[in-house]
């Protein structure tokens, strides 16, 4: 600039901007900050020698200390293996029940069976683990295949009438609706429900209750009990995996529908199978 | 009359004065205090060794607990979130004992402040102790003030290298120790001294070490008085709690005015002359680089060193000590309008003295009664209130407490028999170092009974759980209700705890929840 301003308080020459009298003094810059700035410079040169940087027409430099923050998470989850791997021992020597037995392993399989159900099982069975019409809810204490800790082990490991699996679980209903009259289908279906609550019309219990000894006993059982070993459900208590009531009860007698559940133990592997019935055993309706 | 022919004058020229300050962008004037003598500064040494005492060495006191809690008397124990003090022992969820702990300094410090003014900053802050120790390492290297200023205006000889290489390199190991005293209090200090050294500690150790090195270095030996004048808050705070009763550092300029260096002269010359010499001693002892006589600034951390640096000189002069003394605002006005007859002239030392040379009558001295006024009792009140407080609640507490959640998902689960079911997470808080055994109870909730997963014993109303020491153990529990029993969707009832030995208990109310038409 022509005209250098040098401001009278400091004597310092000014930059010449000017905002109503307002001047900027040139002051340099402080010798500390121009210092950091140059070693910062260094640094990022020495920084992108030593680790990756450069982009090539492939990949990067590698950097010469070998850095990759994906051996980062390698390493990481190698070292969490490490540290979960006495109990996982454990679990794997041990059965369902001696498992559930031990606090500290119960505490364990119960906190990576929950993370493992969170991803397998919730699609059907609920967050909670509570269910659905035609899902059953593992918090109560009514089991179809029966619910110590390793009948639910073998549950998850082989499934339910999963096909492809030749040690599934199986059990079908037949359809009554081809082999009893409809009649007979109200009668049986009032006689069930009488079992665990009042009934509409009195009168059909009791020729619902011939209906039922003579096509429905060989499975659940003359009291209605039901048999775990054939998955027929106990028909005495209060809880109906498809809906309780006679229409609901009628509609399952006529044509019966059956889940399906997956076989697990191939896919998850046994240990995870084994942290999830301790799981689901300790939802407070293991036996 | 005076003779000031024994006082030696100090060419010192007061570099943070109100008069002389600079741009704010300006470098800083270095200050070079000379060493000050008097009742004041033994004071501060006293001072000094008690506070570097008690930090340096808390951390090594032991405290027994037993087997089941560290020895340590005051140990803040991150890791494991529990704080130690002689026989307190404060949770996370008790902090606000420490938050009451510091609401009581802050109503001491209103308390302190508007008695006896800055005494926290001219005797026991932290900065202000620091920059002493410093001093007193940069007095024996390099001596006192005219050869420290004498070294520093000279030029980079060996001597000046040695010297300032082996200051340097004490502030450092004393930062060191600083840094290194501060870690002891978060970790057993025994272990975590040989870990030290031993090059085992954890990284945060050497971190925290190398942190408050550099700052204790630098704030200590480098900036100074640039902390409390630019970085501390607290002397814009403290401004606002003096009164005109306020102890403060003050210059009596009523008996030191008009100062002369040739009193003799002056009074030959029929003027009047006052007590000051002028010797600038009271600038050269300065830590904050002031002139006191200036009157009340915000720099000031109110030392005293000052007033021993005058009270020495007026004893050679045979005069009253207290030219530069503690006094309140209303005492100092007061004796300027006698010194002044009411402000109808400059001072003038005869006003204020008989013929025989004593102090009048009419000259105001502190009185202790100033100490005792509205504002200090109210301050005093708050005070101790809070203190009444917290030591009502810390004697009262309790060290055994009940946390129920109930399972968010799902609500309530039917069981066969139509009976409702409702899961907990109950928590125990065992918060003694000893293990207990501890009784858990439902109340209300009419049939109720309860199971917790783990624990094989019959359902029922009420469960023995033993507890870890000093441990909070989470249960599952189950909560179950008969069919027949139930009232309503909601029902509230209560998780007792009960300690059969202590006879302790606590209670936690929880609600059961149940379809709308319950079998």
């Amino acid at each position: 600039m022509s005209n250098e301003h040098i401001d009278e308080v400091t004597g310092v020459s000014t930059t010449g901007h000017e905002w109503d009298g307002i001047r900027e003094l040139n002051n340099p810059l402080p010798r500390w900050w121009i210092i950091t700035f140059y070693i910062t410079i260094v640094w990022a040169i020495g920084y992108t020698i030593a680790y990756p940087a450069w982009p090539m027409l492939t990949s990067a430099t590698k950097g010469v200390l070998g850095y990759s923050s994906r051996n980062d998470v390698g390493n990481e989850l190698a070292a969490a293996e490490v540290a979960k791997g006495k109990y996982v021992a454990a679990i794997q020597s041990k059965t369902v029940s001696e498992i559930a037995s031990d606090d500290a392993l119960r505490e364990f399989a119960i906190a990576a069976g929950g993370a493992a159900f969170k991803v397998n099982c919730v699609q059907c069975h609920g967050s909670g683990a509570q269910g659905s019409k035609g899902f059953p809810n593992l918090n109560d204490d009514d089991w179809l295949w029966g619910g110590k800790a390793e009948q639910i082990q073998q549950t998850i490991t082989h499934g339910i009438r999963f096909a492809s699996d030749t040690d599934t679980r199986v059990s079908e209903m037949p359809a009554f609706g081809d082999v009893i009259t409809a009649d007979q289908i109200q009668q049986v279906s009032a006689y069930v429900a009488s079992l665990s609550g009042p009934v509409s019309d009195q009168a059909l219990v009791a020729p619902g209750a011939k209906v039922f000894a003579e096509n429905c006993v060989a499975c659940h059982g003359d009291n209605a009990k039901g048999n775990k070993e054939l998955g027929a459900p106990d028909l005495t208590d209060a809880i109906w995996l498809y809906g309780p009531g006679e229409t609901a009860i009628a509609a399952q007698v006529r044509a019966p529908k059956h889940g399906v559940m997956p076989a697990w133990g191939a896919r998850l592997g046994e240990t995870k199978v084994k942290e999830l019935a301790v799981y689901v055993h300790s939802l407070g309706g293991g036996e | 009359m005076l003779d000031n022919t024994q006082v030696e004058r100090l060419e010192a020229e007061a570099v943070n004065s109100a008069k002389t300050r600079q741009p704010l962008y300006a470098a800083r004037k270095k200050i070079f205090p000379k060493r000050a003598s008097g009742s004041f500064r033994r004071f501060k040494w006293l001072v000094m060794a008690i506070t570097l005492g008690i930090y340096y060495l808390t951390p090594w006191l032991r405290w027994d607990r037993g087997p089941f809690a560290p020895d340590q008397a005051v140990l803040l124990d991150l890791a494991n979130r529990r704080f130690y003090f002689f026989f307190i022992e404060i949770w996370p969820q008790e902090f606000y004992y420490v938050a009451g702990l510091l609401v009581m300094a802050g109503v001491g410090l209103f308390l302190i402040t508007s008695t006896v003014g800055r005494a926290w900053c001219g005797y026991t802050c932290p900065q202000t102790v620091w920059v002493d120790l410093f001093l007193v390492v940069e007095r024996a290297i390099e001596g006192d003030r005219n050869a420290r200023m004498k070294l520093d205006a000279g030029p980079w000889t060996v001597r000046k290298l040695v010297l300032r290489a082996s200051k340097h390199a004490i502030w450092l190991v004393i930062g060191a120790a600083t840094g290194g005293a501060w870690i002891f209090y978060f970790a057993d200090a025994p272990t975590l001294f040989v870990e030290l050294f031993t090059g085992t500690a954890a990284p945060v150790a050497y971190i925290t070490v190398a942190v408050l090195t550099a700052t204790t270095y630098t704030f200590g030996g480098l900036m100074r008085e640039q902390v409390c004048t630019y970085m501390c808050p607290w002397p814009r705070i403290q401004a606002a709690m003096l009164d005109e009763n306020s102890l403060t550092v003050t210059y009596n300029d009523w008996r030191g005015e008009p100062r002369s260096r040739h009193a003799k002269k002056v009074v030959a010359a029929g003027q009047p002359v006052g007590d000051c010499v002028d010797c600038n001693a009271c600038v050269a002892v300065c830590p904050m680089g002031i002139d006191i006589r200036d009157g009340q600034q915000l720099e000031c951390i109110t030392c005293a060193l000052c007033i021993d640096a005058c009270d020495g000189v007026m004893d050679k002069l045979g005069r009253e000590r207290g030219l530069i003394s503690y006094a309140t605002l209303s005492d100092y006005n007061a004796n300027m309008m006698l010194a002044t007859a009411d402000g109808s002239s400059s001072v003038n030392p005869s006003l204020v003295r008989t013929t025989d040379g004593t102090f009048s009558d009419k000259v105001a001295h502190f009185h202790i009664r100033k100490i005792f006024r509205p504002r200090t009792y109210v301050y005093m009140a708050v005070w101790s209130l809070i203190g009444l407080g917290l030591l009502y609640s810390l004697l009262t507490r309790d060290r055994l407490e009940i946390n129920v959640l109930h399972d968010r998902n799902p609500q309530f689960v039917t069981l066969s028999d139509g009976s409702i079911r409702n899961g907990y997470t109950v928590k125990l808080l065992n918060m003694i170092p000893e293990p207990r055994t501890i009784v858990v109870t439902i109340q209300g909730l009419q049939g109720a009974e309860m199971s917790v997963v783990g624990i094989d014993l019959p359902v029922g109303r009420s469960v023995p759980i033993s507890v870890e020491p000093d441990r909070l153990k989470m249960l599952k529990v189950f909560v179950r209700q008969p069919a027949g029993q139930i009232q309503g969707t909601a029902q509230t009832f209560k998780f007792r705890v009960e300690d059969k030995a202590s006879f302790e208990s606590d209670e936690y109310t929880a609600t059961f929840n149940a379809p709308e038409i319950a079998r």
